[in-house]
């Protein structure tokens, strides 16, 4: 089971309260976790990661164990206590104004 | 009793503001979709309770919305505008190719007999339908795979095909607005396209009357009366009598031609609106005036409305989506302002009062008129 943590906008869309917890089949990696999200909750699809590029919305991080997993190549294990369900998979919504 | 329905897009979000038949008392629902800039939401005249919503941020992309009650529940539908094949670039504001990139939806016109099928004009300039409620999106590219496409250039707001107007005679035929391409027209049912710019002049490009490259802010049509086209550019207010095989400019007495938003009265074809606006660059109503003219000579001779606008210190844009007509005798016109009012008129225009002062700046305005 991981445990990922949603920014406000996207727990609204998805109607979801609190953490979203998924069964994710593959090895844990940023890519299997958002394939899993979007899986379960389709209309989240394209407001992380572009629909066709696959790459990261520019505003939008990811965060877990205290690191910036942003950058991180999309098929690297994620931390063990995220992939174990310790810690959460944290999709942020980057810190701006307007 | 009859009533009106105004769907507000704003910057935060989209209101639903609702009267009856007298437009004189309005209930205020919002804010949907809080927090999110709302461009367009628009809804079907073969289902009026059957609502669109262009809903997007820069923090999460593009979503669209769909309402079935009026707009009282939302589901969000299909979001994925992929263009047709591999792209090309277009110009940039640089003259250097620059790929296609889909950005945001700014307009979603429902088709006019089919509650299934909506238009969704994108920037990237481009045009998608689809058949199914939203679902799924397909480019009608031939637009965009005009001879001229390589060369458009986007306008400071970003190349954003703005406009969509289907021609209720003609089923088979279109036109569109893209700033700064121009007006294009199908008359094969978006399959091919070709530019319908002929009489505007624009002093901002090399060659002021070419064929593409003009910086059209919008496009009105009277549904009775189709051939007859009135345009507010940049600069100019212009008027085709051929369904936009020449056009003639209309501006006449206006305090300036500048402005964003152009319509037609629902029951007098030569009935127009604008509002004029000060540019280069203030964009603001010339003297902080706020002041929309009226012609009902289909032009050049031009009546400043007043009553009830304000009439000093006001600094605020009226933008291209947001104004919009009922069908209601008289006919209510509406037009909200980066101010974050709503003005509505239930007397074509002679007198004007806010349904609302203090929303966010509001991005477009759609009336339906319910039975």
């Amino acid at each position: 089971m991981i445990r990922v943590v949603l920014p406000a906008h996207l727990r609204t869309l998805a109607r979801v309260d609190g953490e979203v917890q998924l069964d994710v089949a593959g090895p844990a990696t940023q890519r299997e976790v958002l394939d899993a999200l979007e899986a379960d909750f389709p209309m989240l699809r394209g407001t992380m990661r572009d629909h066709v590029t696959q790459q990261r919305r520019a505003f939008v991080r990811f965060f877990a164990c205290e690191q910036d997993l942003s950058n991180e190549p999309p098929d690297a294990p994620l931390p063990a206590a995220v992939a174990l369900g310790a810690e959460p998979f944290v999709v942020v919504g980057a810190m701006a104004g307007g | 009793m009859s009533g009106v329905r105004v769907l507000v897009g704003t910057r935060k979000g989209a209101f639903v503001l609702t009267a009856d038949g007298t437009r004189a008392d309005w209930d205020v629902s919002g804010p949907h979709f809080a927090g999110w800039e709302i461009y367009h939401v628009k809804g079907s005249p073969a289902d009026p309770a059957r609502l669109f919503a262009s809903q997007s941020s820069s923090w999460f992309g593009q979503l669209i919305q769909r309402s079935d009650d009026g707009g009282a529940t939302w589901q969000p539908v299909g979001n994925e505008f992929r263009y047709d094949g591999v792209p090309g670039t277009h110009q940039w504001y640089d003259g250097t190719p620059h790929p296609w990139e889909f950005a945001r939806v700014w307009h979603l016109e429902p088709s006019l007999t089919d509650p299934d099928t909506v238009y969704a004009g994108v920037e990237d300039a481009g045009l998608f339908r689809s058949v199914d409620g939203g679902q799924q999106w397909q480019e009608l590219s031939g637009l965009r795979r005009h001879d001229s496409g390589s060369a458009w250039q986007p306008g400071a707001g970003g190349m954003c095909l703005h406009t969509i107007l289907q021609d209720p005679s003609r089923p088979e035929r279109m036109f569109v607005a893209i700033s700064a391409a121009g007006a294009f027209r199908t008359d094969d049912a978006g399959t091919t396209w070709r530019p319908v710019n002929r009489g505007l002049q624009s002093n901002g490009i090399p060659d002021a009357d070419a064929e593409v490259g003009h910086c059209v802010h919008r496009i009105a049509m009277h549904p009775a009366r189709p051939d007859v086209l009135f345009m507010q550019k940049h600069w100019d207010v212009l008027r085709s009598d051929d369904a936009g095989e020449s056009w003639h400019e209309v501006s006449g007495n206006l305090p300036t031609d500048f402005g964003f938003p152009i319509d037609v009265h629902a029951h007098e074809p030569d009935t127009v609106y604008v509002v004029p606006i000060k540019s280069d660059s203030e964009h603001y109503p010339p003297d902080g005036r706020l002041r929309v003219y009226r012609s009902r000579t289909g032009g050049d001779e031009w009546e400043a409305l007043t009553t009830g606008l304000p009439q000093r210190n006001c600094y605020v844009n009226v933008l291209r989506d947001a104004m919009a007509v009922d069908s209601l005798d008289s006919c209510g016109v509406y037009f909200g302002t980066t101010g974050g009012q709503v003005y509505a008129s239930a007397n074509a225009g002679d007198s004007w009062a806010p349904i609302v002062r203090d929303l966010p700046p509001v991005l477009s305005v759609e009336v339906q008129t319910l039975p």
